[in-house]
């Protein structure tokens, strides 16, 4: 029999629903087949912290006397886009400071950026504001330097273009001849390291593979606060390769999201620098999945082993989109500690905090449990496997020659 | 018993020379070889773990030295804020000394102070920056 959002809100209200973590799911329908665990529970929850580079903010600290349109503007010398009417601002989590060295001295730092601004905002530091601009008769001021602090700002909420990967490529280091810095960490040479970032059979998407119930208005924890899924991350590509049980076997659906900044805490958005590549954001995301029928049952209780992810050389293929996966790897053997490729043993890191991820579900059960979260329908789904919809990668009209 | 962690740097001429079986073993001491290698000078250096008695463990880097040995103590510690490591795992690959670990079972990352040798390849590879050095 299915159930409905509505009933099984209306448990949450009287305090009666049965939650369970994905992980828990997993044993669930092990124990009571899928027929049963899909009457039983109500709501399976998930859990992700990882580094999610396409994250940010919008900050609006009220107007100047006398008033300002500010066209540039730096918090703690992290440069922040002004071009949004007069005092808002975005600040992107992967800007770095103006005076950074970059990758100057390779392997770069990238002690300090939009990620970690972010997160100095949450923590109730002050942040420093400068601001420039070119005054107009009614914005007459050009100039300000002011320092800020969360709880004075009218709005401020974290706005994720592209969160919660759906999955993604496991990194190794064929071809150079020493370590590579990625967005996946230290890749060692001649095959030393397998770099994978997903929380597996934990994570969000992999839990509804199709987009079944995650959807725009979904309510979910983002950050340690109550958020929403507000569109389909970029990049969203529901169309690759699939397993027999749904789930992508790469990088596939995203998720853009929006919460309340005032409302976070600084344990789930983490500013972080990643070597040799760049400053990014550390994100911790959860979102319910009701189980509405014993098709979600199934979803839900997917486990490590039945999801896999593409090995993907990132010395060379990756950066000029050649070459095929080396193969396929489960989740259950990346997090064993080694894999084996090319008859070679592996030892794997992760980027994605499984036991992070797994604190993310736990809370998200005690919060519906308790009546203090309960599940949203969509408004509107995301564009699923039989959307047709596909990510291209950019076909170049060059518009002279000094873009080669 | 005491124990300590020293930095041994052998000259070209000592590279081939039993100094630590020998050391070891005419003063009674337990060790660990936490790292070991040979610069492209061809200067050897390797980082000890020594337990014995005081006098003992005193005696030996005595005669260490007479042999023309340099020691140094392990002076720095890498210490992990724990309030910051969000048990990513990003570390361990670059660990010479496998003092972090990832526990299979629960995927927590696991530090070892005992084996770490203080060498920082972890402290810029940590993402939210928990490796800290402290002297
Ligand atoms: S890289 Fe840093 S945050 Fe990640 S597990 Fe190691 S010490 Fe903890
Ligand atoms: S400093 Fe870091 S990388 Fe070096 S031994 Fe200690 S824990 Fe391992």
């Amino acid at each position: 029999m299915a159930k409905t959002y509505a009933e099984i809100n209306e448990k949450i209200r009287k305090g009666q629903a049965v939650v369970v973590t994905a992980e828990e799911m997993i044993d669930v329908v092990a124990d009571a087949g899928i027929r049963k665990a899909a009457k039983q529970v109500d709501v399976v929850t998930t859990g992700t912290f990882a580094p999610m580079c396409s994250s940010g903010a919008f900050l609006n600290f009220g107007h100047t006397d006398p008033r300002m349109k500010v066209q540039h503007a730096w918090l703690n010398g992290v440069p922040a886009y002004g071009g949004l009417a007069a005092v808002d601002l975005y600040i992107g989590a992967t800007v770095v400071a103006e005076d950074d060295p970059l990758n100057t001295e390779h392997p770069g730092e990238f002690r300090y950026g939009g990620g970690h601004v972010i997160q100095d905002l949450i923590a109730g530091n002050d942040v420093r504001l400068v601001a420039e601009g070119y005054g107009t008769d009614c914005y007459p001021r050009k100039r300000l330097d002011t320092w800020l602090n969360l709880k004075d700002l009218n709005q401020a909420f974290l706005c994720d273009p592209r969160n919660c990967y759906q999955n993604y490529n496991v990194a190794v280091n064929l071809h150079a001849e020493r370590d590579i810095y990625t967005y996946l960490g230290v890749v060692k040479k001649d095959l030393g390291s397998a770099n994978y970032c997903s929380a597996g059979q934990l994570s969000p998407l992999l839990n509804d593979p199709y987009y079944k119930t995650i959807g725009i208005g979904t309510r979910i924890f983002l950050g340690g606060a109550q958020g929403y899924v507000f569109w389909e991350g970029t990049q969203h590509d529901p169309t690759v390769a699939r397993s027999e049980n749904g789930v992508p076997k790469g990088g596939a659906g995203t998720l853009a999201v929006v919460g309340d900044m005032k409302a976070m805490e600084p344990k789930w958005i983490v500013g972080v620098s990643m070597l040799g590549y760049g400053a990014s954001l550390a994100v911790g995301l959860g979102i319910p999945i009701p189980i509405l029928n014993e098709e979600m049952a199934r979803y839900t209780a997917v486990k490590d082993e039945d999801i896999v992810a593409a090995i993907v050389d990132y010395s060379r293929d990756y950066s000029h989109n050649e070459g095929r996966p080396l193969g396929h790897v489960s989740y259950k053997e990346l997090k064993s500690g080694s894999i084996t490729i090319k008859g070679k043993q592996v030892p794997t890191v992760s980027l994605s905090s499984y036991p992070r991820a797994r604190e993310i579900a736990a809370i998200l059960k005690e919060w519906i449990k308790a009546g203090d979260f309960e599940l949203t329908e969509p408004v509107q789904l995301l564009p699923s496997a039989d959307s047709g919809q596909t990510f291209k990668n950019l076909k170049e009209r060059p518009a002279s020659q000094e873009g080669r | 018993m005491v124990e300590r962690r020293v930095v041994l740097h052998f000259p070209e001429n000592l590279i081939d020379q039993p100094i630590v079986s020998r050391m070891v073993r005419e003063f009674s001491l337990e060790f660990n070889i936490l790292r070991a290698n040979i610069t492209p000078q061809q200067e050897g250096l390797m980082v000890l773990g020594l337990a014995g008695k005081r006098v003992d463990v005193d005696k030996a880097l005595r005669w260490a030295r007479q042999q023309g040995v340099s020691v140094q103590p392990l002076e720095k510690n890498v210490v992990r804020n724990e309030s910051v490591c969000t048990h990513c795992g990003a570390c361990v690959v670059v660990c010479p000394t496998a003092a972090l670990w990832k526990d299979p079972e629960t995927q927590d990352v696991i530090f070892d102070p005992d084996k770490c040798i203080a060498c920082e390849l972890c402290v810029p590879v940590c993402p939210p920056r928990a490796m800290e050095v402290a002297f």
